[in-house]
């Protein structure tokens, strides 16, 4: 069969099930803020946003795959750009950019000027400290965990602590090479 | 039209919202989990319908409010209406959906014993139903935070003895 062609994240979102942000965006405040009543800690409360988004994040990236056609990335730097300009506009309908790149090409920064998880979102004081979207590093390290990369995902940016964008630092700590027991006819 | 995502964000946020509560954070603790995801869908039903109902006038009585939420807030949500609602007269509403999005993509124990979750009935023996009725308890949350938003406090439980259709029963405290 021939190869299918990759499709673009604006392609993806277009033809996707879509629902109102609001609900989502909604949503997601009343889960945070249930969060930090239950758990009081906000330490807490941002590990457990992240465990939460890592386990969307491992489910999550068999949709992608499966709607996306994307091939094998060659590189790190190519599944970034993947992730910034697929994954979040078929997600979030959104598109991120790639930048701040280091020297060997294992680390780089998501850069996400509009986020549909923070409309209406106002972090008041007693938040201090609280990664409102830490959901998106966990899915973020969950999916690429799944495609054998081991990833350390950190907000270098966040807007609701006042920086003019979201930025999240990505850096590849190993990468397991994927062993193929299976032959193609089997 | 306002501003979209994917359906795949609600649905994979509202599982691992569940499953969070009822498998981790309260494990053995079904009531206390429940209570919790209920208390979300409260919240969320609040905003939306203040934010759904900002420009509209006072509704004249409850059956109006009923009606606000079988067709435009329902909409605003799923894309369609309640197909049916039926009223005792006394308080009572019945809010049938007869093809629930949210229970679409789950695979449910149809025994009519274990679609009833009203609170005073014991736990699901069957994992699945009891992982389905946890899960509309936020769609239960949503309808009462919305209609308290209207003035009208109420209980609300869900149905699901009709599959694929589920009833949300309304019961206005007077």
């Amino acid at each position: 069969m021939a190869p299918v062609a990759p499709r673009s994240g604006d392609a993806i979102f277009a033809s996707v099930e879509r629902v109102n942000a609001e609900l989502f965006t909604l949503t997601y405040g009343a889960i945070v803020r249930q969060l930090l009543t239950d758990l009081e800690e906000v330490e807490e409360v941002n590990k457990q946003l992240d465990q939460m988004g890592y386990n969307i994040g491992i489910r999550l990236i068999d949709e992608f795959l499966a709607k996306s056609n994307v091939a094998r990335c060659v590189d790190f730097k190519e599944t970034a750009e993947v992730i910034a300009k697929v994954g979040f506009k078929m997600f979030l309908g959104v598109t991120a950019s790639v930048s701040n790149w280091d020297a060997d090409g294992t680390c780089c920064s998501i850069v996400l000027e509009d986020n549909p998880l923070v409309d209406f979102v106002e972090l008041p004081d007693t938040c201090q400290g609280l990664y409102y979207c830490n959901v998106l590093s966990g899915v973020i390290r969950g999916a690429l965990e799944m495609v054998s990369m081991k990833t350390e995902v950190t907000w270098v940016r966040d807007m609701l602590r006042g920086d003019d964008a979201f930025e999240l630092q990505v850096k590849l700590l190993k990468q397991v090479p994927e062993e193929y027991p299976y032959k193609d006819d089997e | 039209m306002g501003r979209e995502v994917s359906e795949s964000c609600v649905d994979s946020l509202l599982t691992e919202m569940v499953s969070s509560y009822c498998d981790r954070f309260y494990a053995n603790k079904p009531d206390l989990a429940a209570r919790r995801i209920e208390a979300i869908g409260f919240q969320v039903g609040l905003q939306l319908s203040e934010r759904y109902t900002m420009e509209r006038p006072r509704f004249s009585d409850h059956l109006e409010a009923i009606k606000f939420i079988c067709k435009d807030f329902w909409s605003e949500l799923f894309k369609k209406q309640i197909d049916n609602l039926k009223t005792n007269h006394r308080g009572t509403f019945v809010l049938q959906d007869n093809r629930f999005r949210w229970l679409a993509r789950m695979s449910v124990d149809p025994s009519p014993e274990n679609g009833d979750l009203s609170q005073d009935n014991p736990p699901a023996e069957n994992k699945a139903a009891q992982a389905t009725s946890m899960h509309l308890y936020f769609p239960c949350g949503i309808i009462r935070g919305a209609l308290s938003n209207l003035g009208i406090p109420c209980a609300v439980t869900a149905d699901i003895s009709n599959l694929p259709a589920c009833s949300f029963v309304v019961r206005i405290k007077a």
